[in-house]
């Protein structure tokens, strides 16, 4: 067998350093070596976008992307978006909207979400669809996704800190709702 | 934009939205799924499946597969107990078990393109996908069918030599295609024609197509060195997978336990099982934990979708629009093995009127696809996207609107089915009443090249039976065990209907799914029934939590239990009153844990209809479609989580979108599907439709303490058929045929041009 590959990255905001075959997918590593079970696999060949994670800032189909190829980059997934136990109004939207129904497909239209808000801060309602039309949800028929997005860039623009993985509580009505018991 | 017409005053809990209880892990990707489990020492599993849509097998040699380094075990059909002719209840419907374990690995025969025939077990699953081309299988093709009418034609392939028609009873004595004739017939219907003063006659088609849920099938295995065998796996039922797993390995079923995971979707495809007792087999022979997961390619190819079909409907009626005569012809294919949708296709296709006199024939076709599996509300879309067509068709001749056309003939308590029974008291009219008062259908559409349908569906909605059981915590929350699997928020609308019962809030009930060890039997996910059963039991959990709290309150007042009145959560007497949570911080005093409990079988269903309004633009050059707008009016009985209820109404209605314009399966000439995979089976995209809107109508249930209906499946099975309505207003054209895609369309339009 092949030799493994030593790749030097950021993930999260924390060095990381792997060994993985050429072969592998960046998918493989963070959820086969690194455990980063976020990123969800629903066809292994970008047509879905259950497996979005932001690559310096921007988001891949991590099944499309080489484990080897991600040395040196910064990578963002799903688990590193929420801060000091706190939601990311993103994901906080996704709730309160009811955007999720089986969630398989939340962390990748998560991760979409925060990529486009990053970059467009007030999207139209045909610029979400389009931005996202790389995400397939099969549940919810993306009615409350796209108001769950339309929430967040209000919610983000209301004061929130943008542009990063900083974000700390959304507005006070937002942080003084009881948050759901986890199971 | 959603409405209610309900009145969900006298509820605490009822009717709120509170935050989902899995909520925060699902949107910090912490929920475990399928895929997410692991364990150590773990191998990996893939399938070798067939590259012919018929053939006979004459050999498999494994052995070159088997001394590839990494390779820890190989698993054939040889390996499997052969299972006769044995039907097993599985919960949802009989299941042939010689059916089920030749479906889920070939032996001898393989019926379809992609159907498994065998499997291997390696340390990573690169090694795995090696160790597969190493296997030599040596078929002889035979001759293959994929349509529904082409497989029912004398001299069509035969798929099993053993397999004879069965009508009403009856057996045939030669093999055939055709597994099963179902005949209904009620009231008089050739003299109800002959008197009619319409008739018309129109035939419809329908392609295959798939659940499409985004996680692929996924299982884990677990055949420990005492014989017990612990599956971890993405179901819709665990019970049921548990029950099927034990079957195939002939086994008990005390020696399996089925840990349910969060599951990626299912909508009927994860009910059957494909993976579970190949893994186990494959586990046992290793001595490790065995992971397998599908490719996407495999899901297609290898999953049930739903049945191809052929639905011949007439329908008879006065010049004021009185129904008095149906007759319908359907053929659905079920794919490789007996056993499709046909049944549930000749309940529904008059399901939605009253028609006294009508007359219908099924046919279950084999064909070679794989096995079709239930998909929302199965059998219903294919008849309804015929029976409601016509009803458009007829309105249209009649010179009658097409919501009157409904009103006249609606379905409604007392009226009886054509395959026998009569509805308790329903909600379609109330439907189509919302329907017509709505603002979207009284808006003007405007516009060249466009047009506005309409069409009503129908399903049943099942009880069958649910578990729970509740433990309450000295801090006056309870926790909530059920059985039932959560695809889409239903921890929390159970949840809800304790909370309500007990007079706490929603976030004060922690609901759990448990395994199959854990908590009584329950059936699966499906049939939309999770919140009308499994909500049942959490009610009486509710009771019976009362019950034992009311006679704690009676030893702290020093009364008897009798005088003690329970209110709002508040337990009263002489004066006296102590919240829930002060009496369950009194039990350790009192006598020790309450724990309430309940297992329930509700009989009958629930009967959910609905009626959906969609405008569309079809572009003249290229028969693209546009939907412009969407809205779907349906009765939920009560809704019990309206976000929720609203988001069953919009991802059903989007489904249905997909069948009627884009999705099915393609097969070439050898029957060989030709897009497996999410960029040639075109699912909708965000992109492709609008905002769903909703109505929900709230007509309660009789036969439920809250009056719930159930809501998951009858919101797929208007959409076609409205849709075609719609073209037809922008276009004149009467698509007949599914998908309606754009060159089917265009061809359509180009011959209509003069
Ligand atoms: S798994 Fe990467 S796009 Fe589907
Ligand atoms: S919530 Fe199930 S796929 Fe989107």
């Amino acid at each position: 067998m092949a030799k493994k590959i030593h790749v030097t990255s950021t993930i999260n905001g924390e060095p990381i350093e792997f060994l993985c075959d050429a072969r592998q997918s960046l998918l493989e590593v963070l959820r086969d070596t690194l455990d980063f079970t976020g990123a969800k696999e629903g066809c292994n060949n970008g047509n879905c976008g259950a497996c979005t994670v932001l690559l310096d800032g921007l988001p891949v189909d991590s099944c499309l992307v080489l484990g080897v190829e991600v040395e040196g980059a910064k990578i963002t997934t799903i688990e590193g978006i929420a801060r000091e136990a706190h939601l990311h109004p993103i994901q906080q939207c996704f709730l309160e909207d009811a955007a999720l129904q089986c969630g398989i497909c939340t962390p990748g239209f998560i991760m979409s979400t925060k990529a486009l808000l990053d970059s467009n801060p007030n999207p139209s309602e045909h610029e979400i669809r389009f931005q996202l039309s790389g995400n397939l949800c099969r549940c919810t028929g993306y009615d409350k996704i796209i108001r769950a997005v339309q929430d967040s860039a209000k919610a983000l623009s209301a004061g929130v800190e943008r542009g990063g993985t900083k974000a700390t509580q959304p507005d006070g009505r937002r942080a003084a709702k009881k948050q759901p018991q986890a199971r | 934009m959603a409405s209610s017409t309900g009145d969900n005053k006298k509820y605490k809990v009822i009717g709120t939205r509170p935050i989902r209880h899995d909520g925060a892990d699902k949107v910090t990707g912490r929920a475990i799924y399928g895929s997410d489990v692991r364990l150590n020492g773990a191998v990996h599993g893939k399938i070798l499946r067939s590259p012919h849509a018929h053939a006979q097998i004459k050999s498999i040699d494994t052995s070159a597969a088997e001394k590839l380094p990494g390779v820890c075990a190989v698993a054939t059909g040889a390996d499997f107990p052969d299972l006769k002719d044995k039907i097993a209840n599985l919960g949802e419907g009989a299941v042939n078990l010689a059916h089920l374990s030749a479906n889920v690995l070939a032996h001898r025969k393989v019926l379809y393109k992609g159907h498994a025939v065998a499997a291997v077990a390696a340390t990573n699953p690169h090694v795995a996908e090696e160790a597969l081309k190493l296997i030599k299988v040596e078929y002889e093709p035979l001759e293959s069918v994929t349509w529904v009418l082409d497989a029912m034609r004398a001299g069509a392939p035969l798929l099993h030599d053993n397999v004879v028609t069965n009508s009403m009873g009856k057996k045939a004595d030669k093999p055939s295609n055709v597994p099963t004739h179902i005949h209904f017939e009620m009231g008089k219907v050739d003299e109800a024609f002959a008197k009619a003063d319409i008739v018309i006659e129109r035939e419809y088609k329908t392609a295959s197509v798939h659940q499409g849920y985004i996680e692929p099938h996924v299982a884990t295995a677990l055949w420990n060195e005492d014989g017990h065998l612990t599956l971890w796996t993405s179901t819709q039922g665990s019970f049921t997978a548990r029950q099927q797993t034990a079957e195939l390995l002939q086994i008990p079923i005390s020696r399996v336990t089925v840990v349910p995971c969060e599951i990626g979707g299912g909508f009927g495809g994860k009910i059957a099982v494909y993976l579970e007792h190949v893994a186990a087999m494959l586990s046992r022979k290793c001595g490790r934990p065995v992971k397998m997961t599908m490719n996407r390619d495999e899901v297609f190819e290898g999953t049930g979708p739903t049945p191809g079909s052929f639905v011949r409907v007439k329908l008879g009626a006065t010049k004021t629009g009185q129904l008095v005569a149906g007759e319908a012809y359907l053929a659905y294919d079920a794919g490789a093995f007996p056993g499709g949708m046909i049944g549930p296709g000749c309940m529904c296709v008059f399901s939605c009127y009253e028609i006294p006199n009508a007359r219908v024939d099924g046919y279950d076709v084999l064909a070679n696809k794989p096995k079709t599996q239930a998909y929302r509300a199965p059998g219903a879309t294919q008849a309804a996207f015929a029976c409601e067509s016509m009803m458009d068709e007829l309105a249209e001749k009649l010179g009658i609107d097409p919501i009157e056309l409904r009103l006249r003939n609606a379905a409604k308590e007392g009226t009886r089915r054509v395959d026998g029974p009569t509805y308790p008291r329903v909600g379609f009219i109330e439907t189509l009443q919302a329907a017509k008062a709505s603002e979207h259908w009284k808006s003007p559409l405007k516009g060249p090249h466009r047009g506005r349908g309409i069409a009503s569906g129908y399903w049943f909605n099942i009880g069958l039976k649910s578990s729970a059981a509740g433990n309450v915590n000295p801090d006056g929350t309870v926790s909530l065990i059920e059985g039932s699997t959560d695809i889409g928020g239903t921890r929390t609308s159970v949840a809800m209907q304790l909370a309500e019962t007990l007079g706490i809030a929603a976030e004060e009930v922690m609901p759990r799914v448990a395994d199959t060890d854990g908590v009584g039997y329950t059936d699966v996910t499906g049939g939309s029934r999770v919140t009308f059963a499994t909500g049942l039991a959490a009610y009486e959990v509710g009771l019976d939590i009362r019950r034992q709290m009311t006679e704690r309150a009676a030893l702290v007042f020093k009364c008897d239990p009798a005088a003690v009145e329970c209110v709002d959560g508040m337990y009263k007497a002489n004066g006296k009153s102590l919240t829930f949570r002060e009496l369950a911080g009194k039990l350790g005093q009192t006598g020790g844990p309450v724990v309430g409990r309940a297992a329930v079988d509700p009989e009958g269903p629930s009967n959910g209809f609905g009626t959906h309004i969609v405008d569309v633009e079809v572009d003249p050059e290229t028969a693209k479609v546009t939907i412009l707008r969407y809205t779907v009016i349906q009765d939920a009985g009560r809704a019990i989580h309206p976000s929720y209820v609203e988001g069953q109404m919009q991802g059903g209605a989007v489904q249905g979108i997909g069948w009627a314009l884009n999705e099915e399966y393609v097969f070439d000439d050898q029957g060989r599907m030709q897009n497996p995979n999410y960029l040639d089976y075109r699912m909708p995209t965000a992109l492709d439709v609008p905002m769903i809107e909703t109505i929900i109508v709230e007509v309660p249930n009789p036969a439920h303490p809250y009056g719930v209906r159930g809501v998951g499946e009858t919101p797929i099975v208007a959409p076609p058929a409205a849709i075609a309505a719609a073209i037809y207003k922008a276009t004149g054209v009467r698509a007949r045929e599914l998908p309606i895609s754009p060159p089917r369309l265009w061809a359509a339009m180009a011959a209509k041009k003069p």
